[in-house]
């Protein structure tokens, strides 16, 4: 927050930034092995809901974050920027998977070597796949950046 | 269609539909170039590769044991068959025989893979049909035998369990009662969802006779596994070429008639009875006798052993066997010749002799190190093993180096896939998720 911003300005950024944190409205984008812990995260057991993102919305269109899920290759990247440059903003990216955040063990021809090299990512979730505890956890910090960052409205 | 030139306008004109390769209601990756007519699908053209992560490749450019962790990303719902599948196909090769206890606990893994692979399968349909609550149930149901899997891999999903002539490690302790109080609980999630769904109208309507299969497309096909057999084909490799123990146990291969959508549900929630079945056999046969413990009786952390070291305490310390918990579990000297046969060539030392004496380490060495490594005799090998979608085969091939020239896998959804169209073409649209969802395509596999 700048310090001209008004009283009655940083009060509404506020109040927009704890909204949005709590109504993530997710795209996945599960292509591979990390659709499996996926599908955990959001089934009963780990409840992705508590957190108020358990809603997933098959629409790019309708979806505030997008949570790429899995090995991306060069075949599939066009797709996965068309898709994100299909959303509306604001919009965010947690990068889900060793594979999308680097390209993992699979460093060879076919495989996208990180998503962040076409499109820019917000929270990066390792592990091959990560434990639900560590989806849960980058889902924790997506939410504090959500309320920290500049509203956009 | 003969029509007089006034409503010569109204001649109908087919119609390309792109589904996929990113379909909400469609889990894994692939195209479908879809023709219609009005919503009647006229014809079908799959496009598969959207998953191509080079295994095979990959697989000639690492040694033996490093396609390990490869294998495990195959058919990453079910992938301790994977696992098993290949060290199967270099076992073959290398001509080891191992050990009756690893048999058995290769058994009793890849039976609780096939059921998470049957229970992933018939939630993701049911939920791309709308049935949520089943879904719901059945992941619940998942989350028990993947604490299993994590008690004895050490990981939920990708486990690398296998090794070339044995299994990662022992069992864990209370793994008998773990696993048969988690199998009854998915008994009781099968019969909720049994009760949700086999006698559910909609689920019938939007299945029964909707992507039929039948015998002679699913044999020109080469397909195989639940869908073959929904089809009422007995094939199972499990019976057909018997491998591990599956010759001693007991346990039906339950068919269909129709070859529908309904019937390869009713297959697989048979085939997860039936893996339960096989499962509690060979908790009761498997063999092992009790754990050798040192000298005084107690077992040691290897912790303990080196703070008794650093205090002076040195004195038959050499002859205690250390345990290597939490993260190692079930490697240690007193479990190592239960799960692998003592051959220093292929088979990793214990975690003990690995970290606790010069000979282990070195024998370690020469078996992970680049250019070291296990050398199978030149020759080629090829070992099926009934996977969850149907027969996994492994063929590999050595010249003789400490790499694989070719590991080639068969996998089980790629023909499946080439038969795709038949299970489409005639029904409608909305019968495209039905159908591929009851297909269980795993695009890890499929594309590799």
């Amino acid at each position: 927050m700048s310090d001209e911003a008004g009283f009655f300005t940083s009060k509404l950024e506020r109040v927009i930034g704890w909204a949005r944190k709590y109504s993530i409205f997710q795209y996945p984008f599960v292509t591979a092995c990390c659709g499996m812990e996926y599908m955990s995260v959001a089934s009963s057991h780990y409840d992705m809901d508590r957190f108020g993102a358990g809603l997933a919305r098959f629409s790019p269109r309708q979806a505030d974050v997008l949570f790429v899920v899995g090995t991306i290759s060069h075949k599939m990247a066009p797709v996965l920027r068309r898709v994100y440059d299909q959303m509306c903003e604001p919009k965010w990216v947690v990068a889900f998977g060793v594979c999308t955040c680097t390209g993992g063990f699979y460093d060879n021809y076919a495989t996208v070597q990180g998503i962040d090299t076409i499109l820019p990512v917000d929270i990066y979730i390792p592990g091959c796949p990560p434990r639900p505890e560590a989806v849960l956890d980058g889902l924790m910090k997506l939410q504090n950046k959500i309320e920290k960052q500049k509203q956009i409205y | 269609m003969e029509s007089t030139s006034k409503t010569a306008a109204r001649e109908t004109k087919s119609m390309l539909l792109n589904m996929g390769p990113s379909h909400p209601a469609m889990h894994g990756v692939i195209r479908l170039i879809t023709e219609l007519e009005g919503e009647k699908v006229i014809k079908i053209d799959a496009e598969i590769g959207y998953l191509h992560r080079a295994f095979e490749k990959s697989c000639e450019e690492s040694s033996w044991t490093q396609v390990m962790p490869y294998t495990d990303r195959l058919n990453y719902v079910s992938p301790l068959i994977n696992n098993f599948g290949y060290c199967a196909a270099v076992e073959k090769l290398l001509a080891i025989e191992i050990t009756e206890r690893c048999k058995y606990i290769r058994v009793i893994m890849s039976e609780v893979s096939r059921i998470t692979d049957h229970l992933t399968c018939i939630a993701a349909s049911a939920m791309e049909l709308g049935a949520l609550t089943a879904f719901l149930y059945l992941m619940k149901a998942r989350e028990y035998l993947y604490e299993i899997v994590e008690q004895v891999t050490g990981a939920r999903l990708t486990v690398s369990y296998g090794r070339i002539g044995g299994v990662k490690a022992d069992l864990p302790a209370g793994f008998d009662a773990n696993l048969r109080n988690a199998l009854k609980q998915t008994e009781r999630e099968l019969l909720e969802v049994d009760k949700l769904l086999t006698k559910n109208r909609i689920w019938i309507d939007r299945t029964r006779d909707v992507g039929v299969l039948t015998k002679e497309n699913a044999i020109t096909y080469a397909i195989t596994g639940p869908l073959a057999r929904a089809a009422g084909i007995h094939y199972d490799v499990r019976k057909a070429f018997p491998y591990f123990v599956y010759d001693r146990m007991d346990f039906d291969v339950p068919l269909g008639e129709r070859g529908d959508n309904y019937d390869r549900y009713l297959v697989r929630m048979e085939e997860m009875r039936q893996s339960i079945r096989i499962i509690r056999q060979s908790l009761k046969e498997l063999p092992g006798g009790p754990i050798v413990v040192d000298a005084k009786g107690n077992v040691m952390a290897s912790f303990d052993l080196v703070d008794e070291a650093k205090l002076g305490h040195t004195s038959g310390l050499i002859d205690i066997a250390g345990t290597v918990e939490p993260t190692l579990e079930g490697t240690e000297k007193r479990y190592q010749q239960r799960i692998a046969p003592p051959d220093r060539k292929v088979v990793l030392p214990s975690k003990e002799d690995t970290y606790g004496n010069i000979e282990g380490l070195m024998n370690h060495f020469k078996l992970i190190m680049d250019d070291h490594g296990m050398r199978p005799p030149a020759g080629e090998a090829y070992f099926p093993v009934e996977g969850a979608n149907g027969e996994l085969g492994f063929y590999v091939v050595s010249d003789g180096k400490d790499r694989p020239y070719r590991v080639r896998c068969r996998p089980p959804c790629f023909f499946n896939m080439a038969g795709l169209h038949t299970m489409l073409e005639g029904y409608m649209v909305a019968d495209i998720i039905a159908t591929f969802g009851s297909i269980n395509m795993i695009a890890g596999e499929l594309d590799r």
